[in-house]
């Protein structure tokens, strides 16, 4: 079954499009594919490493407004802005981690949130170059001179790009660094005596899943073609955590699974103002107290295998 | 001193009390259960938010002042109950994600019910100003100070005093112990979260007539309460207070002296310099380490 599960995704991901009926259901099927991918990294933080970051969507909106304002204002072609904001982001977020780790207890989820906050009003206040809370449009992305566009086109590189980034993930796992992971995971204590940086590997990871989420702010900006400081707010990281803690943590197909579920959610609710709101917020502490595994390896242990 | 600077220190001190009240029931919360209540700063909203409802339906203030504290406390209590309880065990990170829905969870309330509009409260008192060295200083300001010093000195009172308040500070110490000694740990950590949120509906209730509240008023306040709690070292009452004030007067100067506009960003900033340079805290002398 777990062998099976790559191609399967595979598959599903290469037939939907057979099924979907709109434009609207391509757009909803590429936003479970973009979160998919920020989750996989996140899971990465939260379910090995046992950290929190509560900042996210401020590393994804440094992406989107990497891939927004560099070609725009500064002419830069839009692969080098990606690479650009990525490398910044990662760059910014080992700053920020490297004292952290040193210290016990749960800094990192206030420094993340701190930085944000921050991340978000810088955003908000540099009108000149991001357009302020009115947001900005993208340029374009165009590679070997062939512009991607429309829905259909945009499916086959987030799909594309799902895939990818789930082999890796699984590969990485299988790696030392994955094995390191694992045992961190199990036990932080015995995982030290047997020579695991612990500090060195929670901030690999961490660096490892902004540079994820920047990139995919990136993606994202371009395929959306306008952005708003709102793609860095706070709830954005909150709904990236969500989606790990109802997918499971530690596990590569729970991050596919929370992300489709919790996309999938905000359409559902959005004729209900604010009850979008308490909804994430009773998800959330019900799978804590109930589900505290979440679904995917809770599922698969009780068909007597471990994820 | 410049009449600016006077004027930058009077509201500085003033948002500042309210982070110290907020800072206070972090620090209660943390001490009694070693979790980091993201919650708190819903308190503060519910606390101006119910002050605003009651008025409105007609109760008489000090009536309405009672129930807006008295509530939310009911709420603190339901979430260690209902929320913190059951989950016990449970590793920091899910305890964390368990006060982040609960905070989602009433904020979304909050909005169903309230609306997302901004509401205003009368001042306690006389709206004139008062001229101190040509800044002005607001009556309501006064109230803020005088309720938040009045708070602080029960709380070291009923801390250091009654066998109540030491028995929660043994619990925080050593739940093991306490309880061998006959403490009623589960009493002391309700009691905790009680506590802790009607300090920070106090605060909100303070502040409510100076700046307007709304229902998400409540994240900011809240982690700019958090910010002041790391500030002064995390677990240290004194800390909670100085943190608190702290946070408030650097926000006001710097929205003052450098740039109106990043005078959210400047609480976020400073627990980065915190967290690099003085990890402790100011007053968080104790090297022991949780496990």
């Amino acid at each position: 079954m777990k062998r099976l599960a790559m191609p399967l995704l595979a598959l599903i991901l290469l037939l939907l499009p057979l099924v979907l009926p709109n434009m609207y259901y391509y757009d909803l099927v590429i936003r479970m594919t973009i979160n998919a991918v920020i989750v996989l990294g996140l899971n990465l933080l939260i379910g090995f490493a046992g950290q929190i970051s509560l900042g996210h969507a401020g590393f994804f909106g440094i992406g989107a407004y990497a891939s927004a304002v560099l070609p725009t204002h500064f002419g830069w072609h839009p692969v080098a802005a990606l690479l650009a904001g990525a490398v910044a982001t990662a760059l910014l977020a080992a700053l920020v981690a490297k004292p952290i780790f040193r210290l016990h207890g749960h800094y990192l989820a206030m420094a993340t949130l701190g930085l944000g906050i921050i991340i978000a009003i810088v955003i908000r206040n540099e009108t000149g170059y991001t357009g302020g809370p009115d947001g900005m449009a993208v340029p374009p992305l165009a590679i070997f001179g062939h512009e991607i566009s429309g829905e259909r086109e945009w499916y086959w590189v987030f799909a594309a790009n799902l895939l990818l980034s789930v082999w890796f993930c699984r590969n990485l796992m299988d790696s030392p660094f994955g094995r390191a992971l694992r045992a961190l995971h199990g036990s932080e204590v015995a995982a030290q005596v047997v020579g695991v940086d612990l500090a060195r590997y929670k901030m690999a990871i961490f660096v490892f899943s902004a540079f994820f989420a920047s990139i995919m702010g990136s993606l994202t900006a371009h395929y959306v073609g306008f952005i708003t400081p709102n793609v860095a707010d706070f709830f954005h990281s909150i709904e990236l955590v969500t989606m790990v803690v109802v997918g499971g943590m530690a596990s590569v197909f729970g991050s596919v699974v929370g992300a489709v579920l919790l996309t999938a959610l905000p359409q559902a609710l959005a004729a209900f103002d604010g009850w979008e709101t308490v909804a994430f917020g009773a998800i959330l502490m019900l799978f804590m107290i109930f589900l505290p595994r979440g679904l995917v390896p809770t599922l698969a242990a009780r068909f007597g295998r471990g994820e | 001193m410049s009449a600016q600077f006077l004027q930058l220190l009077f509201s500085g001190i003033t948002v500042g009390a309210t982070y110290a009240l907020a800072a206070l029931g972090f620090t209660l919360i943390y001490n009694a259960s070693n979790v980091i209540n993201f919650a708190q700063g819903e308190f503060i909203m519910l606390g101006g938010m119910l002050t605003v409802f009651f008025i409105h339906t007609g109760l008489p203030m000090p009536l309405a002042v009672a129930l807006a504290i008295v509530l939310p406390a009911g709420v603190g209590i339901l979430i260690e109950k209902l929320a913190i309880q059951p989950a016990k065990g449970a590793e920091v990170v899910a305890l964390i994600i368990i006060t982040i829905g609960a905070s989602l969870l009433i904020r979304g309330l909050a909005q169903v019910f309230f609306g997302k509009g901004s509401f205003g409260l009368e001042p306690f008192s006389s709206h004139a100003p008062i001229d101190i060295g040509g800044a002005v200083l607001l009556p309501q300001s006064l109230w803020v100070l005088a309720v938040t010093a009045l708070v602080v000195v029960m709380l070291w009172l009923f801390f250091s005093r009654t066998v109540m308040g030491k028995a929660i500070r043994a619990t925080s110490c050593n739940p093991l112990a306490a309880q061998l000694v006959g403490i009623d740990v589960h009493w002391v950590l309700l009691l905790s979260y009680a506590l802790s949120a009607a300090l920070g509906a106090i605060g909100g209730i303070l502040l409510t007539p100076l700046t307007m509240t709304s229902y998400d008023v409540g994240i900011m306040l809240g982690l700019k309460g958090f910010v002041a709690a790391v500030v002064g070292g995390l677990g240290s009452g004194l800390g909670a207070v100085l943190g608190g004030l702290l946070v408030g007067i650097i926000e006001a100067m710097s929205a003052g002296y450098l740039s109106s506009a990043y005078k959210d960003a400047v609480p976020f900033v400073l627990i980065f310099i915190i967290l690099f340079f003085l990890p402790r805290g100011l007053m968080g002398a104790k090297a022991t380490e949780r496990v």
